[in-house]
């Protein structure tokens, strides 16, 4: 089992990023080893699309499990069609967010957790939207 | 002749502007008006006509045939828009996302992506006097403006004076409005939103070749920085029309300025006539 983990830098102790599809890194880790690969997402950049993209890649990559920050639309959408199981609302470290994984404390979410286009930019903003709506 | 009305920021007085010069000149010259300010047309407000044809505008998107499909993935490298995904077992196709370019189809080694049109808005024409008129709509909902400008433009008669009203912005559907045009009007207001955004669009103006001139709308005594950045870049401004109440009053009742105000006839026909002047000598 492989989980993927959107994160700022190809690091176990780098933050987790809060955004998916614009997440310039992925750790792909065996929760049961810790071992990883680490990923540079070249979808991080695109002009549009970039959560569809990335979530292709992640589930060609053979990940079951993806932990993020905020996962939108068409990234989960995605993800879903892969059989992907999704969990957003998750932050500190990336080694943090897989031992809290394999404890149980993660739940999957059943929604994508913000609008179309939330990592482009005023994602503080959104993000809060995200929250409450 | 191509006149092309654009602004950048939005609001300033594109629409204003366009349908002015159109109207300044219907008893000289056989004028056209687009409107290809797709996703909120409003010039037809400002005219007095009906718009009596109308024409269904699509893009076509693919439709993947999963029997012949092998999900080898080359669509969705190929696709620039990320609008199709392909996993292990299936293939999922965004179609707000796909500007119909044909590549996937094209390229797909199984013959497995056929193309179905997808609606995405309507042309619709009329006519007043001299004047032709003819303006694109988005449907509601939709993202894609290009290709429905690309389909607005087709109408243009090329012996007709043509002006066409540019959406707002310097992005694609900015850029496949003013391409063709033998001139850039770029209309702007005297505040640090506005200069920022008219110095964005003469870049886009610029990269394209255009020629371009400035109407400063709403001026009055904010004006120097918005000319200090004219006489830097060395770009004419061809008019100013002051923040005026009685401006203001006949346009929110959908009465064009010129005709309002008859006595901005003769400064639209000026205008026209630089603008001639200054396409002849480029």
């Amino acid at each position: 089992m492989k989980i993927a983990v959107s994160s700022v830098a190809p690091d176990l102790d780098a933050e987790v990023e809060p955004r998916f599809g614009r997440s310039r890194y992925f750790m792909l880790v065996d929760p049961d080893t810790l071992q990883f690969d680490s990923l540079e997402n070249s979808s991080s950049v695109a002009s549009g699309g970039a959560g569809i993209s990335t979530a292709q890649m992640i589930a060609n990559k053979g990940a079951s499990v993806v932990l993020t920050g905020n996962c939108g639309p068409n990234a989960y959408r995605t993800l879903l069609a892969a059989e992907v199981q999704v969990v957003s609302g998750v932050g500190g470290t990336v080694r943090g967010a897989v031992e809290d994984y394999k404890s149980g404390r993660l739940k999957a979410s059943a929604q994508a957790s913000v609008d179309s286009h939330f990592g482009m930019g005023g994602w503080q903003r959104h993000e809060k939207k995200g929250a409450t709506g | 002749m191509i006149v092309s009305v654009a602004s950048g920021k939005g609001g300033t007085g594109k629409t204003l502007v366009a349908t002015s010069l159109a109207l300044s000149l219907d008893s000289a010259e056989e004028v056209e008006l687009l409107d290809c300010d797709v996703e909120e047309p409003n010039a037809h407000l400002f005219l007095d006509l009906k718009l009596t044809k109308s024409w269904n505008v699509c893009v076509p998107v693919p439709e993947i045939n999963e029997l012949k499909c092998t999900h080898c993935g080359k669509c969705a490298d190929v696709c620039a828009f990320n609008a199709l995904a392909v996993l292990e077992k299936k293939v999922l196709v965004f179609p707000e996302l796909c500007h119909g370019c044909g590549a996937c189809s094209y390229l797909c080694p199984e013959a497995a992506i056929v193309e179905r049109d997808r609606e995405i808005g309507v042309v619709e024409g009329g006519a007043s006097g001299n004047m032709l008129f003819f303006q694109g709509k988005l449907t509601i909902g939709e993202m894609m403006a290009p290709p429905l400008i690309k389909a607005t433009k087709k109408h243009i008669d090329k012996d007709r004076m043509v002006f066409i009203d540019v959406p707002p912005g310097t992005s694609c559907p900015v850029v496949e409005a003013i391409s063709g045009s033998d001139f850039c009007l770029l209309v702007t207001e005297p505040t640090p939103f506005g200069l920022n955004d008219l110095a964005l669009a003469v870049g886009v103006a610029r990269e394209l070749q255009i020629p371009c001139g400035v109407v400063l709308n709403r001026s009055g005594t904010e004006n120097s920085a918005v000319e200090d950045y004219c006489r830097q870049e060395d770009i004419p401004v061809l008019l100013k029309i002051p923040l005026d109440m009685e401006i203001a009053r006949a346009y929110s009742r959908g009465i064009p300025l010129v005709r309002g105000i008859p006595s901005w006839r003769e400064p639209f026909r000026q205008l026209f006539r630089d603008i001639r002047q200054r396409i002849s000598d480029n």
